[in-house]
């Protein structure tokens, strides 16, 4: 007979043998101070604003400014996404943040044949700088801070804006944003790779040296997990490989003479925000505390601010689900809510039609006010840090730090990151994870409610947007009317400069990429001399 | 002994997101198929191309970036046209409902949207493969 759970006196059955996080890390029945023994206040925590940063950076965090509420979007035509831009600031947005399109991420033009099917699906078309000019019409670029997840030619995407700023009138020094401009988790993880690794951590650091020089508040590059996570890592791999994805940029940089505290106050990180709340916020908080301790006791960081590490935080798409689709409003509040109590610099949050399609406005806008809820309506940004001394939460943390510095010894043993890619060890773990969590899912071990239980039969489906054919059309009959219009002398000589400054290797490429953009030079047409000069990428076989 | 069902699993286009189609891959490893990865940005000729020098039963691809519409067809229309047309094609992703008919149409046999569980595909498979 089964035991009667309401009688306190009695040993209650448990409703499984283990229980575990979302990545499957073994959860204990009861956290006590014995778990926390080993925890010093000063040492491990600090207040906030005070290393190690666990508890956050800022010392009153959002009752002096609430995060960057900053949706992701870009489709169709950079028209289409101009709208939606103005659409989404209207509404209360505080920052944007730009989708580009496949062809465009991998350095192919509109009229490319490999960008067939592709145009403006993913995100929005940009060929050249006349794009980019209707991307940004009435938005006043000294006012606002922008977001673009760029990475192979993120250094072009980055010379367009800036000639854009300058079209505007618009001093460099004030302007704001990021580039994501993180390749190695493209090879890791969501491979949207050009060159192969050398000469892309060459652009990379390039980028680095021209924005501590002429763009100073300018964040050179956003060092990513959530793509590592959507792969299917763990949160402690998708922890673990992007701090250490840190290193190796500041590695690269170092190798090429600049001093890490010009350069390191401008990187900034970018985490995913899966369901397990407690894993996330422990996720988060440990980021904090190895980044400080990376910083100063492995670079010998002096700015404090060297070793302050902020981030971007994104909701987990792949925790989404196409069945009962409204669900996902309630997944994405709970992700959102993690993110925040974890001390998020700012946020996107995943609209609950977005394992259908790219949002619809209804969608998007969905998405937005879940974050002005949070923010507004459940005080839970009243103080810093409000679950710090959970005896649950501060273990987590602690062994997400011990978890970290483990990894980091195994890739220190490797020579680095870009040795282990070449050896495909992330890849392979996060594949691993990733097979291990569909298998678990299948066994019913994970119940995803709407998928292996709690299912619906046929389900009214929803209205989603859909990117029409027309969109390529008119964007490769625009492109081909830019190549008869344009100086085309001027074009031709960017590129022979272009050319010889690549295969110089010892010049920083953004000045020649900046003239090539300036006199109207394709994306393609620039990553097709890069291409040439630099090699492309294979990946090693699966 | 019964002949092993030989599956190629593809990525058309530029989409880089493989998570699926090395799970599924693995999967189908794991129940005892022959599976070719093709890896990642493949055309549909270097597609078609691998089905018939492989000699698959299977072509199974995954797309995530909304151009299944131009690149399935395109796949089912030169298989035809190498006369693959005892091979059978099972695409997964991000496919919207409104767009299986379409698929279906073209000459593609399944289309297994999010969600769908690797024992699904595999039974869908060994209950549909048509060159034995």
């Amino acid at each position: 007979m089964a035991k009667d759970v309401s009688d306190p006196t009695k040993t209650p059955v448990e409703r499984s043998e283990s229980f575990t996080t979302v990545s499957g890390v073994p959860v204990e029945r009861l956290y006590t101070p014995e778990h926390l023994r080993d925890l010093n206040y000063d040492d491990d925590l600090g207040d906030p604003g005070k290393p190690p940063y666990t508890r956050g950076i800022y010392p009153d965090m959002y009752r002096s400014r609430l995060w960057t509420m900053r949706q992701f979007s870009g489709f169709g035509s950079a028209a289409d996404t101009n709208a939606r831009f103005h659409y989404l600031l209207k509404h209360g947005q505080t920052g944007l943040s730009v989708a580009f399109h496949l062809p465009t991420l991998m350095g192919y033009d509109s009229d490319h044949a490999m960008s067939k099917g592709e145009i403006g699906k993913c995100g929005v078309a940009i060929d050249s700088l006349a794009d980019m000019e209707t991307l940004f019409k009435g938005i006043p670029l000294a006012e606002i801070s922008t977001s673009m997840t760029t990475n192979a030619p993120a250094a072009i995407l980055w010379s367009m804006y800036l000639v854009v700023a300058e079209k505007q009138g618009v001093d460099w020094k004030k302007l704001r944003g990021t580039i994501q401009n993180d390749i190695l988790k493209e090879y890791i993880a969501q491979k949207t790779y050009i060159f192969p690794p050398k000469p892309s951590m060459k652009l990379i650091v390039d980028t680095f040296e021209f924005g501590t020089k002429h763009v100073p508040q300018w964040n050179t590059i956003s060092i990513s997990g959530y793509h590592i996570r959507e792969a299917g890592s763990t949160a402690l791999q998708e922890l673990a490989f992007t701090l250490y994805d840190g290193i190796e940029y500041i590695e690269w940089a170092r190798r090429a003479g600049l001093d890490v505290d010009d350069f390191a106050p401008r990187l900034s990180f970018f985490f995913n925000a899966h369901n397990d709340l407690f894993e996330e916020i422990a996720k988060y908080r440990a980021a904090r505390k190895v980044w400080y301790r990376v910083m100063t006791e492995r670079f010998h960081s002096e700015n404090p601010r060297s070793a302050m590490l902020r981030f971007h935080t994104q909701t987990a798409g792949c925790s989404l689900t196409a069945q009962q689709p409204y669900n996902n409003i309630v997944r994405v509040a709970i992700q959102a809510l993690a993110a925040v109590l974890g001390g998020t610099q700012s946020l996107h949050t995943n609209s609950l039609d977005e394992t259908l399609a790219l949002p619809t406005e209804h969608a998007a806008r969905i998405a937005l006010r879940t974050q002005q809820i949070i923010a507004h309506e459940t005080r839970v940004t009243n103080t810093v840090d409000p679950f710090a001394g959970s005896y649950f939460l501060e273990r987590l943390t602690l062994d997400m730090e011990k978890g970290c510095w483990e990894y980091f010894d195994r890739l220190d043993a490797m020579g680095g990151m870009v040795a282990a890619i070449e050896k495909g060890f992330p890849q392979r773990e996060i594949h691993d994870a990733s097979y291990q969590y569909q298998k678990a899912v299948e066994r019913k071990e994970k119940i995803i409610v709407g998928v292996n239980d709690f299912v619906m039969e046929d389900e009214p489906p929803i209205d989603i947007l859909l990117i029409d054919e027309s969109v390529a059309g008119r964007q490769i009959e625009q492109l081909q009317r830019l190549r008869q219009t344009r100086d085309n002398g001027r074009v031709r000589r960017t590129l022979e400069e272009l050319r010889r400054a690549a295969t110089a290797n010892n010049v920083n490429m953004m000045p020649s990429i900046l003239e090539c953009v300036r006199a109207y030079t394709t994306l393609g047409e620039i990553c097709d001399v890069l291409r040439d000069v630099y090699g492309v990428y294979e990946e090693p076989a699966f | 002994m019964e002949q092993k069902i030989r599956v190629i699993v593809a990525k058309p286009g530029l989409d880089g997101h493989d998570r699926g189609a090395k799970v599924v891959a693995r999967a189908f490893r794991d129940a005892g198929f022959e599976v070719i990865y093709t890896g990642l940005r493949q055309t549909p000729e270097q597609i078609v191309n691998a089905a018939l020098q492989e000699d698959a039963d299977v072509v199974g691809l995954s797309v995530l970036s909304g151009a299944h519409m131009t690149l399935c067809p395109r796949i089912t229309e030169l298989m035809k046209k190498e006369r693959l047309d005892d091979v059978l094609v099972v695409v997964g992703g991000i496919i919207p409902d409104q767009d299986i008919p379409k698929l279906k149409e073209s000459g593609v046999s399944a289309v297994f949207q999010p969600g769908a569980s690797t024992e699904d595909i595999i039974a869908y498979i060994r209950n549909n493969v048509r060159k034995k």
